[in-house]
């Protein structure tokens, strides 16, 4: 399937002569994507009918409660602030070729260090600033983070899977080390960190509970998409992706370009982690772990590395959670159930693209 | 302190070390055999979840442990046959693949675990140990090693099997040449395609058992998640030994003291969070890469799909 | 096996293709050849780039399945449906790209394709291999890693697995392009004696020279058709200007002559003009699977032409990788205009003027999933007026693009489509107008026409002979003697790193370049 870094956006954009064919495409993409959407809910709705469930009537309740009823979209909408800044991260590290898998690790450091950070600042500092400066040190922590991978990668050539994950095994667990030992509430008997007051949080939208955070990572994924397809630099980190040789023999720095694609991604992770404590969580509990960062690769892969078409799939896979957790109390189906959905659909539209690029060559023959 | 360093404790110690190697260990000897083909199994941790649910649901119903290591091994084969279908077969990408059937089988096996056993949690009697006479009668060490189940000296044996497969057989060659250069494999009339299936449903089997393992004889049940990363540990032993089995097995030693030591030191009440212990052999490894992080020699062809006559 | 030899009635065809045609999207590969071939005989198939060879090839070593007639084996139709088939069918192939792995052993390399379940026969194996190599004068180490040997020495390892595997029929591909004019006469020989052994070969190739040197019966093939056949009778009958006159009025009509003979045209290169690149004592650490540098010293004038001829592998791209600052120098000092640029990043050294032409046109000359605009300006991104502030100016990109793309002849359906779906010769103009682009002063050219058919070669040749025209320097690196000789004003050998000689391109420069390649003072 297409998820090499190949520039399908700017090769399109680059497309200004045939308006026809260009909605035709935009149709046929419709159609691929949609398509195997509905025929893995088939087959997710065979699997419960397997186990005694109702699909219709499953369905039915997780768009109803993850999307129709007002208390629903909003939680499904707050839940997606994170993921955006996630998907974002991986957006930057995967079209430059980089298989930052240790998003996880980046997520919890940051969530703690802002969640650590943000009580204290609060009360010495104006609101805004204190915000942005626990943001900015979740960033950097983050960053932080990435740095062996990344100087492993940029100048040994160690692979960044391994180390990834390792860093994210290992994040986790620091990120639990620094929850009880180092911040923890000594207000509470459960492991802790001090809780944000919801005034101190980050504003909530009109009269909503949908966090502005949302708006935070909308602005993020679009900025990372704009980035990755309108500039020298994003340029640049799509060739260093789609060819390093090639990097290398046009001049660009490729060590320091590997780092750079690190830095942002993990910063990215680490800001989701912080938009999330200071958003919505107000702070980090023990074995806290919402495990978004698996989650989002999928919805990143589905949308092609696009920004928009990124933004799309966060909100199915909010919609799915948020729904599935309602579903999960009332019909008793876990919301594990979600993730068997993700799989299929993952698999099948790889499939699907698999037999339209087959099909599409053996018409050109 | 004395405690912590009496006989006992240590056997104990150390025969919990070996209970927990025992699934990672053969999680990285199998992905270590497809990665040597030249294929990159993500999907490993699925594998696993997959033969820790089966192998508990075979070893429950039939109340044969050994019927439990079969169907688990042959549940962690089916999810690698889906796998070899799609990214050995049709080619298509490896690492999104092995994602959706880790996160399929999280979810499959956690739902499947609600509806049929997560009102009565049922448990396995516990696993019979063959105890090795002589040999277990030596203090700490004993009782540590030689008095486990019979599949755990198999599983360490299989280290030794492996390596003399990768070595000295014809099967070895093919499968170091699927992943280094398949062309000249398929040149040599060796089917490519099918040396990297077998090797990605072996990949499945060892998995499934290491799974069925970890359900039947570890914990004695099986709850959603249960195999908490082991998979992934398994892809990071797998590239660290860079072909070398022995080495995965010593890898595997090392994590499993470390899992050991928290839950020992749970049991002792002492006041350190586990997850500084496991931190240890994450924090050991990434020292030793940082150090010593010479360029990992991993298959040329790892990751990319074989297709004949494409260049 | 040995009593057919030199049989007359060798008639017999081993293997014969009838009618085969052989279709890919958008062109037909093979279009109803016929071929025999027969043991005893070298027959040798030569064509172009594009002309079909490697699609033949395929169907005869099981690769690939024809769409319609069919192959005949010892005289019965046989569809050769896998390379296991073909083997045992007794068909080895040497392929143009090395068919070993690299990370094991020759004798493991030998072993490959065995059963299984089999344990690996290597005394036997030791046994066959030393019988063979005695009757065929070549050494073998069998216990040598692959990635350690020489190309010439893989080679012979590939045709030794053709022969341990009791192949009937071997084909060679394109087996002369990494060897020395030494290394080539010696894979002469050593055919002639596989035949006389009663073995068949077919040996592909787009030299003429060597067509007639090797060959018992050529068949040409041109777009995928066979355009002509000179059968062993007539072949033996004919001098070698006489079949090289022949095989050129099959493939390319009715010239007379070898196209590729261009009379090289005399430059006037100012002897007094100050050097635009003076390189002195220049050095590059080995790597483990590149040999290094060690001393290399020349200079090149304003309009001037300097070759760099020798065997592939002896550290050409290295140089030119150091040149270009793509590779850490460990010593000397490499001028341009009399400054020194040793130390400047590749993007800097692009500025001041060097360019340098890769020989590795999709592994880093291109990306080739983005379209043929973006790849034009892939050593600029960045750079105005095509980025302003660091966002790209799509119109200037476009603009520009779609000159360069008139200039230089670039044959491409559209600027955004892909540039590895262009054929070689297309890729290689966009690369050209890249590196020629406004502000070159001096130029690599690391084997500028390797792959490309006759009509590219000939238009990439003439645009390095329009560059140093211009004016500018330029260093040619060519593994083909024949296009050095056609072009340059001195030729320097490299060998193992080293400069061993630079010798005037006059009247002798042939055999002074040969004789310093092969190792003996010119």
């Amino acid at each position: 399937m297409s998820i090499d870094t190949a520039p399908t956006v700017s090769a399109t954009a680059l497309d200004a002569t045939s308006g026809a064919a260009t909605r035709r495409d935009i149709l046929h993409r419709l159609l691929m994507t949609l398509g195997p959407i509905l025929a893995a809910l088939v087959i997710a709705g065979c699997i419960l009918l397997a186990v005694g469930v109702d699909p219709l009537a499953y369905y039915g309740y997780v768009l109803e409660k993850g999307l129709f009823s007002p208390l629903g979209i909003q939680q499904t909408l707050t839940r997606m602030a994170p993921l955006l800044f996630l998907a974002a991260g991986l957006i930057v590290a995967f079209r430059a070729g980089m298989w930052n898998l240790g998003g996880d690790g980046q997520f919890l450091l940051g969530a703690v260090t802002a969640a650590a950070s943000a009580p204290v600042f609060v009360q010495i500092m104006p609101f805004w600033l204190a915000l942005t400066c626990s943001f900015l040190i979740a960033v950097v922590v983050a960053m932080i983070w990435s740095l062996v991978p990344a100087l492993l990668r940029a100048y040994q050539g160690v692979n960044e899977i391994i180390t990834t994950l390792m860093m994210t095994f290992l994040g986790t667990s620091l990120a639990n080390v620094l929850v009880k030992l180092v911040f923890r509430d000594p207000g509470t008997t459960v492991p802790q960190t001090r809780t944000l007051p919801v005034e101190d949080r980050l504003p909530r939208l009109f009269d909503t509970t949908i966090t502005s955070g949302l708006l935070l990572g909308l602005a993020a994924i679009i900025i990372v998409h704009l980035v990755m397809t309108r500039t020298a630099f994003g340029l640049k980190l799509r060739i260093v992706g789609a060819n390093p040789r090639a990097a290398v023999h046009a001049g660009l720095g490729v060590p320091g370009l590997t780092t750079a694609v690190f830095a942002i991604s993990a910063g990215l992770a680490g800001l989701a982690g912080a938009v999330d404590i200071i958003g919505v969580q107000g702070n980090v509990r023990a074995d806290w772990n919402p495990a978004y960062g698996l989650a989002v690769i999928p919805a990143v892969f589905l949308a092609r590395m696009n920004g928009f078409a990124a933004i799309g799939f966060v909100f199915l896979l909010s919609v799915l959670s948020i729904g599935g957790e309602s579903a999960a109390r009332r019909l008793g189906v876990p919301n594990h159930f979600t993730l068997v959905l993700v799989s299929i659909v993952l698999i099948v539209l790889a499939l699907a693209e698999y037999v339209d690029h087959r099909y599409n060559q053996s018409r050109k023959a | 302190m004395t405690g912590l360093f009496s006989a006992v404790f240590l056997s104990a110690l150390l025969f919990g070390a070996v209970t927990a190697a025992i699934p990672l260990l053969l999680a990285g000897l199998g992905e270590q055999m497809s990665e040597k083909a030249g294929v990159l199994n993500i999907g490993i941790e699925g594998m696993l979840l997959a033969g820790a649910y089966l192998g508990f649901v075979g070893a429950f119903y039939s109340g044969s442990l050994w019927l439990g290591f079969v169907t688990g091994a042959a549940g962690g084969a089916a999810v690698a046959l889906i796998m070899a279908l799609l990214c050995v077969r049709i080619g298509l990408n490896q690492i999104v693949i092995g994602i959706a059937l880790t996160l399929g089988l999280e979810g499959l096996t956690a739902l499947l675990h609600h509806f049929q056993f997560s009102r009565s949690y049922p448990r396995l009697p516990a696993a019979d140990a063959t105890v090795i006479p002589l040999l277990s009668d030596i203090p700490v060490i004993g009782p540590a090693f030689f008095k486990h189940h019979l599949i755990v000296y198999l599983a360490v044996a299989l280290v030794f099997g492996m390596g003399y497969l990768y070595r000295r057989t014809q099967l070895g060659l093919n499968l170091q040449a699927a992943g280094d250069k398949p062309a000249a494999l398929d040149v040599a009339g060796i089917d490519v395609i099918k040396t990297r299936t077998i090797a990605v449903l072996t990949t499945g089997a060892l998995a499934g058992l290491g799974g069925a393992y970890l359900a039947n004889v570890g914990a004695g049940l099986f709850i959603p998640f249960i195999t908490n990363g082991a998979g992934f540990l398994g892809i990071v032993l797998a590239m660290l030994a860079r072909g070398r089995p022995v080495w995965v097995l010593f890898g595997a030693l090392l994590f499993g003291v470390c899992l050991s030591l928290t839950t020992a030191m749970q049991v002792a009440g002492i006041n350190i969070p586990t997850d500084v212990i496991q931190m240890l052999p994450f924090l050991a490894v990434m020292i030793m890469l940082v150090l010593f992080g010479r360029r990992a020699s991993l298959p040329a062809a790892l990751g990319i799909p074989y297709e004949r006559g494409a260049r | 096996m040995s009593s057919l030899s030199s049989s007359s009635v060798a008639a017999r065809d081993i293997v014969a293709l009838e009618g085969v045609t052989k279709r890919f999207p958008g062109i037909v590969a093979n279009d109803s050849v016929d071929l025999s071939i027969r043991p005893g005989e070298v027959q040798v198939l030569l064509g172009e780039n594009g002309a079909g060879k490697s699609t033949l090839i395929g169907m005869l070593s099981g690769l690939l399945q024809p769409d319609e007639g069919r192959i005949l084996v010892d005289g019965k139709p046989t569809p050769i449906t896998s390379p296991r088939h073909a083997l045992a069918l007794g068909i080895g192939t040497v392929f143009q790209h090395m068919m070993l792995v690299p990370t094991l052993t020759v004798a493991e390399n030998l072993l490959l394709g065995g059963r299984w379940w089999q344990r690996p026969r290597t005394e036997e194996l030791a046994a066959r291999v030393a019988e063979i190599t005695s009757t065929l004068g070549i050494t073998v180490k069998l216990h040598a890693k692959v990635s350690e040997l020489s190309l010439g020495e893989q080679q012979q390892v590939e045709i030794l697995r053709a022969m341990v595997r009791k192949s009937r029929l071997l084909i060679l591909d394109e087996s002369t392009s990494m060897l020395t004019p030494k290394g080539i006469d010696e894979l002469g020989a050593l055919m002639r004696r596989l035949v006389e052994q009663g073995l068949a070969i077919v040996f592909i190739t787009h030299k003429l020279k060597e067509a007639a040197a090797f060959g018992d019966r050529i068949s040409v093939l041109k777009l995928g058709r066979k355009v002509g056949e000179i059968p062993p009778e007539r072949f033996r009958a004919l001098g070698e200007q006489a079949i090289i006159s022949e095989i050129v009025e099959l493939m390319f009509g009715k010239q007379s002559d070898d196209p590729e003979a261009v009379e090289r045209p005399v430059r006037t290169v100012h002897a007094e003009a100050a050097p635009l690149l003076q390189v002195a004592d220049l050095a590059v650490a080995p790597t483990d699977n590149a040999p290094g540098l060690s001393s290399i010293s020349f200079d090149i004038r304003p309009g001037e032409i300097l070759g760099i001829a020798g065997i592939d592998g002896n550290g050409q791209k290295q140089l030119a990788e150091a040149l270009a600052g793509q590779r850490a120098a460990t010593g000397g000092s490499v001028r341009l205009e009399g400054v020194a640029i040793e130390a400047l990043s590749v993007g800097e050294r692009r500025r001041r003027g060097l360019r340098y032409l890769t020989d590795d046109r999709l592994g880093e000359g291109t990306v080739g999933t983005f379209p043929v605009s973006i790849n034009f300006f892939l050593k600029q991104v960045g750079a105005a007026p095509f980025w302003r502030n660091g966002v790209e100016q799509r119109a200037e990109i476009d603009k520009r693009a779609t000159q360069l793309v008139r200039e230089y002849d670039v044959r491409t359906p559209s600027l955004k489509t892909p540039v590895a779906r262009l054929s070689g010769g297309n890729i290689q103009k966009v690369l050209l107008a890249r590196e020629l682009a406004e502000g070159a002063k001096m130029v690599i050219f690391n084997k500028p026409t390797y792959g490309l058919d006759l009509a590219n070669t000939l238009a990439s040749r003439q645009r390095i002979r329009d560059t140093a025209a211009r004016g500018l320097a330029v260093l040619l690196i060519s593994t083909d003697l024949e296009e050095l000789l056609s072009m340059c004003d001195r030729i320097a050998v490299i060998a193992n790193g080293a400069l061993v000689g630079t010798v005037e391109n006059v009247d002798d420069a042939r055999t002074k370049v040969g004789r310093l390649m092969i190792g003996l003072a010119a």
